[in-house]
């Protein structure tokens, strides 16, 4: 039994151009209003999308913006209408899109609850029976008499949040709107969802949050672009999403870096005061600098605790005896988190000549998640250098946990006995 | 349609505690709060009482005296009808977050303007009474059982019209700018501030009766004022108008209804 089912729902919007409105003839008649207008006159917001969600479980929509999330969830709340296809939902329906939208910034929380909860579908017996839980849930019991206009804008959400909760809805529609509040009233929002769906309730979530969607979610759908790109279990499109945003990531980092030694400028008067750039004598030159996954693939995007190769590839434009090869990794605070040369590791040089391979391998990149940095250099051992190359590489680390600082040890955590998690 | 139609009572609560709150919100934060629903009138009314008897002095007619209560007795309904209009035209847009945020009967929006407007004509009949008793001009008993229905005609043709304009200003923003224009030209075209039976209306009587507000501010002047209701006949026809008004603005309303989300 499904509570909410699209078939073949597409959506299309007027794209507002040079013409701005509709004429009045096309206003009257009404239905008809996109059928006449040219395909570049509109937008595409969903094309044909079905999914459906089973009474009792908690579905998630994920995508990028402009993915067609919102339009979604406007169809299965009922405020705008498929284009073509059909959408069908069982049960009250609460929408969660903005809270507080229908609060009037004049006149008191008390009242505003009040219409606020009419609005919505309760009676007002209903709701003085569940005044006192709404006033608590949203912590706003000192000032309930006071106009909302006067509420902090946390007052004044965790105030929405309440009512809509309250309305006991069959079908409860999340957009978004835990981003807003605060660690603690987050937690509380997450045990309503859990408790909803306890007693059988159906919760639909679009979120950008995707440890939520993970966490709370049994199914997921996936929509890019408008289109349903996948659709099931919410870790297994949660990864394929994960995965996808990685590519497009490589690519434009890709294309940065390409860029970046193709660019590269004159050496800077001093320096020590480059911030990125390429300098040196050019007797000794990185002719290629790539950075190398788990199955030494080319790549832009590493997962924390993967392995990462630099591999560079110099050529001597003629003998030489006295060269180090040194390698600096900054994050994007240009906070330098490792940097070595092979001076610094005792490696006395003896010859290099003509093209060669330099492999610096890393066996566990054991960084937290971020946009890191990197410094590569051929220089002599006084310093002196042959081919500087300061900060001309980018690459992104990605991580599953939200941790925090630069350094990411491998770590587990024990506990005795009777400390216990859910 | 006439489902949706009759789910509108199914709304009255809601649009009970709107009008409610309308009447609140409006004079919150004002030293003379509620009291100006009554200054309101009454300034209105010693600004016209001023201009067509101290400075107009010209066209006074000795059977609209006193003239202060004839001018009210016309003026109170066009009050609430320009007012209902006006606020009804907008009510859409500046109710945007409503329809675009929550699933909400948008058709409620101009009923609470017009609702909310009719109670301050209600209050302001309080005034026009305390005038009656000022000036000792009382109405004709008789008649008065005909005043509710006037006022019933009235809010259906006031519904009918913002039901339509409101849904049109939603598409074109046009219809604001023109509807103040029009309300003011209609203003004059009709005999609030001079009697129905001035002998330059007489003279176009055939156009004057074209005006729908003609007959209900002549219905209100009769009942209220002149003390003898002869305009029965076509305050009914009226009445027919208004119902084929309602339901044609209201069938046009619901035709626009799904594009009001994306339009506002």
């Amino acid at each position: 039994m499904s509570a909410i089912e699209l078939s073949h729902v597409s959506k299309t919007y007027r794209r507002y151009g040079a013409r701005r409105f509709a004429t009045l003839k096309s206003a009257l008649l009404g239905r008809s209003l996109l059928r006449e207008l040219r395909p570049d006159q509109t937008f595409l917001a969903l094309n044909d999308v079905s999914f459906r969600v089973a009474k009792g479980s908690a579905f998630g929509v994920i995508g990028r913006n402009g993915s067609g999330k919102s339009t979604a969830l406007k169809l299965v709340a009922g405020i705008t209408k498929p284009t073509s296809g059909s959408v069908r939902v069982d049960g009250r329906v609460s929408a969660l899109i903005e809270l507080g939208a229908g609060f009037h910034p004049e006149i008191s929380g008390r009242e505003n609850v009040f219409i606020n909860g009419i609005m919505l579908g309760l009676s007002k017996r209903d709701i003085e029976k569940r005044f006192d839980e709404i006033v608590d849930f949203a912590e706003v019991r000192e000032f309930i008499d006071a106009p909302v206009k006067t509420y902090s804008s946390g007052m004044y959400m965790r105030l929405g949040f309440a009512v809509a909760v309250n309305v006991n809805p069959d079908v409860l529609l999340v957009d978004e709107v835990l981003a807003v509040g605060d660690e603690a009233f987050t937690h509380k929002c997450l045990d309503r969802f859990r408790d909803f769906r306890r007693r059988g309730k159906t919760v639909l979530l679009v979120s950008h949050s995707l440890g939520l969607v993970e966490r709370l979610c049994d199914e997921a759908v996936w929509l890019d672009a408008g289109e349903k790109h996948a659709e099931g279990d919410s870790k297994r499109v949660v990864d394929a999403y994960l995965t996808a945003v990685d590519q497009s990531e490589e690519r434009s980092l890709a294309a940065a870096s390409a860029n970046a030694v193709r660019s590269s400028p004159a050496p800077a008067g001093n320096m020590f005061d480059a911030t990125e750039g390429r300098w040196g004598s050019g007797d000794v030159e990185i002719v290629q600098v790539a950075l190398l996954s788990r199955n030494n693939e080319p790549s832009f995007v590493f997962h924390s605790g993967d392995p990462m190769a630099i591999r560079l590839t110099v050529r001597a434009t003629q003998p030489t005896t006295d060269f180090v090869f040194g390698i600096g990794l900054f994050n994007a605070d240009g906070i330098c988190c490792f940097g070595t040369n092979t001076e610094l590791e005792q490696m006395q040089p003896d010859r290099l000549d003509g093209e060669a391979g330099v492999t610096f391998a890393i066996e566990s990149l054991d960084l937290v998640e971020g946009t890191y940095k990197l410094d590569v250099a051929v220089h002599k051992r006084d310093g002196a250098p042959y081919d500087y190359h300061r900060l001309l590489y980018t690459f992104r680390v990605t991580s599953r946990s939200q941790d925090v600082g630069i350094f990411r040890p491998r770590h587990h955590w024990a506990f005795s006995s009777n400390v216990r998690f859910r | 349609m006439f489902s949706n139609l009759g789910s509108l009572l199914r709304y009255r609560g809601l649009i009970q505690s709107l009008v409610a709150r309308e009447l609140k919100a409006r004079y919150r934060g004002s030293v003379l709060g509620f009291v100006w629903s009554f200054v309101n009138p009454l300034l209105l009314l010693s600004i016209y009482s001023f201009v067509f008897t101290t400075v107009m002095r010209n066209n006074d007619d000795p059977q609209t005296r006193p003239f202060a209560v004839f001018l009210f007795c016309g003026l109170l309904p066009w009050t609430w009808f320009s007012a209902s209009l006006t606020e009804a035209t907008s009510s859409l847009i500046s109710g945007g977050n409503l329809i675009k945020k929550v699933l909400f009967p948008a058709e409620v929006l101009p009923i609470v303007s017009v609702l909310a407007n009719m109670v301050h004509f209600l209050l302001g009949l309080l005034v026009l009474a305390a005038f009656m008793v000022a000036f000792r001009h009382f109405p004709d008993a008789a008649s008065l059982p005909w005043f509710p229905v006037v006022v019933a005609v009235q809010l259906v043709f006031t519904l009918g019209l913002s039901f339509a304009l409101s849904a049109l200003t939603v598409h074109f923003r046009d219809v604001r700018d023109l509807l103040t224009n029009a309300l003011t030209l209609w203003f004059f075209a009709t005999p609030i501030i001079y009697p129905y039976f001035m002998p330059s209306v007489s003279r176009f009587l055939v156009l004057f009766r074209l005006n729908p507000f003609y007959h209900l501010a002549v219905s209100y002047q009769e009942i209220l004022f002149f003390g003898q209701f002869g305009h029965v006949r076509s305050l009914l026809l009226l009445a027919a108008l208004s119902v084929v008004v309602f339901l044609s603005g209201y069938w046009l309303f619901d035709r626009m209804r799904d594009s009001f989300a994306e339009a506002v």
